[in-house]
Order: C-alpha cells, then structure tokens, then sequence
C-alpha cells in the first residue's frame, strides 16, 4: 500500500468510527429490537416476533398518525418551497449589490443557529387568546372575542414548521440559484422569452437541484418532529413520532422500535425519490 | 422587455421586497417580542402589557427552587458544545482532505454521513440508548450525548468542507514543488487562507447544533439534563416570563457565537482582498 493512501484511511478513520458507533450499529440495533418482546417491569426480551408490527399496523391511532404527519408535511413543503424559492430569486436577480445580497442573505440564516425550541416558544405571546394579534384584532374591534385557534392548533403547527423550516428551502434554492449564469438569462430574453418566462423556463429548471435538496430536508424534518406538535398543538394533534415518544415513556423500546423502523423506511423513501428525480450528489460534491 | 437586474426596476422587485420585509418580520418579530417581554415587572405575565421593567426573572432563572436546574444544564451544554465544535472541526477538515482522493468505501461513508442527516433525531437516539445498554455503558451528556451530537454536526461539517475544497486546486497540497516542504506548501500556498474561513463555519455549526440540539439528546445525555432539555419541561411546569428571559440568554450565547464566527470570516476576507 502506497503511504499515500495509508494517510487516507487515517484521515478518515474518526469520521468512520463516530458513524459506526453512533450511527450504523444504533439503526441496526433498532431494527432488531424492533423484533423483540416487550414485558412490563422486564422491559426488553429477545425474540423474532412480528407482533411489535402487526399492533403497530392493525391500530387506527398509528394510521391516523401517520395520516397528520403526510398532511403537515405537504402543506409545509408547498408553502416552504414558495416561499424560499421567490426569496431566493429576490436575492440572487433583485437585489444588485453582492454584498447586500449575502447581508440579506444572513440575515434568513442566522435564526437557523438559535434554539428552535426557543423560536417556538417565542409564537406563544403572539398567537395566545391574550397574545399581540387578537388583542389587536380586539381593539380595533374587527372580531368580538378572541380567535381561539391562533395557538394550539393544526393553523398554529404549520405556522412554526413554516417559521422553522423555510430557511432549509432557501439556502439549497440559493446556492443553485447564485450558480445560474446571468448571461443565460439575456440570451433567453434576446430570443423573445417574456420575464415570467425566464422565470418558468430557465430560472425553475436550474434551481431543481436546489428544491429538491430543500424538499428532503423539509420532509425529514417534519416527519421527525415531535415536539412542534406538541408544544404548538397543545397535545390536540399527534405527528407519527409522537406515538414512538408515548411507547417510550411507558418503556415500551420495541414497539417505539417498530415504529421509527416504519418512520424510517418512509422517510428514505421519500428521500431516495428524490435523489432520484435529481443527482443531489453531483450537486453536493462540486 | 429586461431582465430584473438591469435598467429601471420592474413592478415585480417592489412586490418582492414587501414580501422579503414581511418574511424577515415574521422570521424575527415574535423572537423580538419574546425578549421584550423578558424584561417583565414582578407582576408582569405572559403577554402584554408589560407591568414595569425589572430584572426580576433573570434572577429567578438561576434561584434552583422555581425553574429547575437552569445554571447545571449550562454548565453541561457549554462545555459539551465546545467540545463538539473542537471535534468537529477536526474530523470533518481531515476526512474533507480525504475525499479529495477516490478510496475504497468513500461512497458508502459519504451515503452513511447523508442518511445520519435524514435520519429522524428520535429515532437515532433510541439507538444509541439501546447500543449503550447492549454495550453495558450508562447514558451520559459527555459520551452518549457527545456522539449524539457529532452525528448531526459532522454530516454538516463535511459538506461544508466539500464545498470549500472545491475551490482548491488539487495541486497546492501534497506535491512539494521546488524544494518546499510539505509544510510550508500548506501554509502559504492558498490552503491555509481558503480553508481557514470554512473551518470557522464548521466551527459556528458545530456549536450552535449541539448547543440547541433537543431529539438527538432526549434520550442521550442520562440523568443530567442539557439546556435545550431543560427548557422543554419548563415549557410544561413554569408559566411565568422567566421563560421568555431563559430565551433571552441563550439567545444572546447563539448571537454572541454567530456574531464572533461572522466578524471574523469578514475580517478575513478583507485582510485578504487587502493584500492582493
């Protein structure tokens, strides 16, 4: 073996080890315990069982679920990816001056290194019957009592999924965006494509790329969330890994097992979809 | 018919700027809204008007008997997110040099960092709790918990680095020219000036991720709670604005960090179109 490539395998030696003990074997092992017995007070006991499956799959609760995590999770796909891609291209075609356009930029970015909890924590002040926007709506006497459904609602879920998440859109619509070459966009328009065609045309076909890897983002984020729900439903709503944070408060592992292996298989799913329809990796890579 | 970046502005800049401002408004006002309220009088509640201005709640954060264990949960996320920065840093800039060579499995490790990405927090965390008990090991904050977290930083790191050393040509490292040392080719010869700016970004995510990071240390961290763990019971027990001033502190710790990491990639940058 060349010293070279001796040198390579170190280097990569520490990524490997964290993603064996930390990442690899804890799935594997999720995937067999979700096959073992549960027993109250024993916990854990191994066996091949399907049961952990079967309850999972014959209980309308988990359908039901599942059927409000798809739910959520379109309806903030559609409104993330709008959004991100129209403030996307207001930085990247608007606004003129590159050092404004990375301020602004920043500006949506910075929120991402801040506590989520936090942030969410932060609608309560706003959106609560007493809260910033039914008082308003109070005194100027547009409504006569307080909309109760501003917070802990299905309105008050998306609203902090969408405050959460559209910064995952826009860096990845962004980055593909900041690639385009401009000189692109003249020929187009030199051959007689209107502005929204540019738009419609050009502009959306580039950013492919970008919207995809913002889509896999936003789907797993949604569909692994918990705690937005339950904070901002108020506990009326249940997302599918609520039902995985009830097992394990009972200390149920292999059915809470069970079903992050069914979450997961969905959520790669998805995601493979989707690196499908566009090579994210070459993407990633260059 | 123009395009937007040229001649007179079209309607269509006007419309997005509006919506630009509404978005930043509604990225920001409720967290600007939370501090404000942060500073309630004693007799203030959770929402409006404020009832005088006091530091009051401050206070009662770190008074053990109303809001928990506030000062131990800082005491383990700070040094945990140190730790996991310094860490980060580290792996991903030696396995993002790696990658620039083709070796066997460098696909399977790059597809594993990605679905460590996807994978829901949760559900990582059930792993690593059940490879902790199968292993014998106690869950802990600084072992657990620090894996927990490096799973998450790490997939960030490394695309990062891809993404810096991109821009590198492959000849600056590795092949002495003229008489050179390897050394010496790393520090002068562009490495250095181009990679230093993307390791303090590995830096930033490194420590906020970890810092603020709730499912992947749920179940992790063992007895002792990290800060972002800490909030979400008091989201459940304490009904007062000392909430809201918890907020206001580790907001500020996330903005000192961004802000340090920012200015200096700024300065950087300036020092270095300054010299050429």
């Amino acid at each position: 073996m060349k010293p070279n490539r001796l040198l390579t395998y170190l280097q990569v030696t520490p990524l490997f080890l964290v993603l064996l003990f930390f990442v690899i074997v804890p799935l594997a092992l999720v995937l067999i315990v979700s096959f073992f017995r549960y027993q109250m007070l024993v916990g854990l006991v191994p066996d091949f069982t399907f049961k952990n499956y079967i309850d999972l799959l014959s209980n309308p609760t988990s359908w039901k679920l599942y059927f409000s995590t798809i739910k959520f999770t379109l309806i903030v796909l559609a409104i993330t990816g709008v959004l991100g891609f129209w403030v996307a291209y207001f930085l990247v075609f608007h606004v003129r001056n590159l050092l404004i356009a990375i301020a602004l930029f920043l500006v949506c970015t910075v929120p991402f290194w801040t506590s989520n909890i936090i942030r969410m924590i932060s609608w309560r002040p706003v959106l609560g019957t007493e809260g910033l926007i039914n008082t308003a709506l109070l005194e100027s006497g547009l409504v006569g009592e307080p909309i109760s459904w501003l917070l802990f609602s299905d309105f008050a879920v998306i609203v902090a999924y969408v405050h959460l998440f559209t910064l995952f859109m826009i860096v990845p619509i962004f980055n593909a965006m900041a690639r385009i070459d401009k000189a692109l966009l003249e020929a187009a328009v030199d051959a007689g494509a209107t502005r929204w065609g540019v738009v419609w045309n050009v502009v959306l076909p580039l950013s492919k790329t970008g919207i995809a890897l913002g889509a896999v983002f936003v789907v797993t984020l949604v569909m692994g969330d918990f705690f937005v729900v339950a904070v901002m439903s108020g506990g009326l709503s249940g997302s599918a890994t609520s039902g995985i944070f009830n097992d394990l408060q009972f200390l149920n592992y292999p059915r809470a097992a069970a079903n992050a292996v069914v979450l997961l298989i969905i959520v790669l799913l998805i995601a493979t979809a989707i690196f499908r329809l566009v090579d994210v990796r070459k993407e990633l890579v260059r | 018919m123009s395009l937007p970046s040229q001649g007179r502005r079209p309607w269509t800049f006007y419309v997005l700027s509006v919506m630009f401002t509404l978005f930043v408004l509604f990225l920001y006002g409720p967290m600007f809204i939370m501090f404000i309220l942060s500073f309630q009088g004693p007799t203030g509640g959770l929402v409006f008007p404020m009832r005088g201005f006091s530091f009051t709640w401050f206070a009662a954060l770190f008074g053990q008997a109303r809001t928990g264990d506030v000062g131990g949960a800082f005491s383990r996320s700070l040094p945990l997110a140190l730790i996991v920065m310094v860490l980060t840093v580290l792996i991903s800039v030696t396995a993002g040099f790696a990658f620039r060579r083709r070796f066997v499995g460098s696909g399977f490790l790059f597809y594993t960092a990605v679905a460590s990405l996807i994978v829901p927090g949760l559900v990582l965390s059930i792993g690593i709790l059940v490879t902790a008990r199968v292993l014998g090991i106690p869950a802990r904050w600084w072992f657990t918990g620090l894996g927990a977290h490096l799973s998450w930083t790490l997939p960030f790191g490394l695309l990062i680095m891809f993404a810096i050393l991109g821009r590198l040509s492959p000849s600056y490292e590795g092949r002495p020219t003229h008489g050179a040392t390897r050394w010496q080719t790393v520090r002068s010869t562009s490495v250095i000036p181009i990679v230093f700016p993307g390791m303090i970004a590995v830096a930033l995510f490194g420590f906020t991720l970890s810092y603020d990071e709730f499912p992947r240390s749920w179940l992790t961290v063992g007895s002792l709670n990290t800060l972002p763990i800490e909030i979400w019971t008091m989201t459940t027990n304490v009904t007062s604005p000392a909430l809201y001033a918890l907020g206001t502190v580790t907001s500020a710790i996330s903005f000192v960090a961004i802000g340090l990491a920012i200015g200096s990639i700024a300065y950087i940058q300036h020092r270095r179109s300054k010299r050429t």
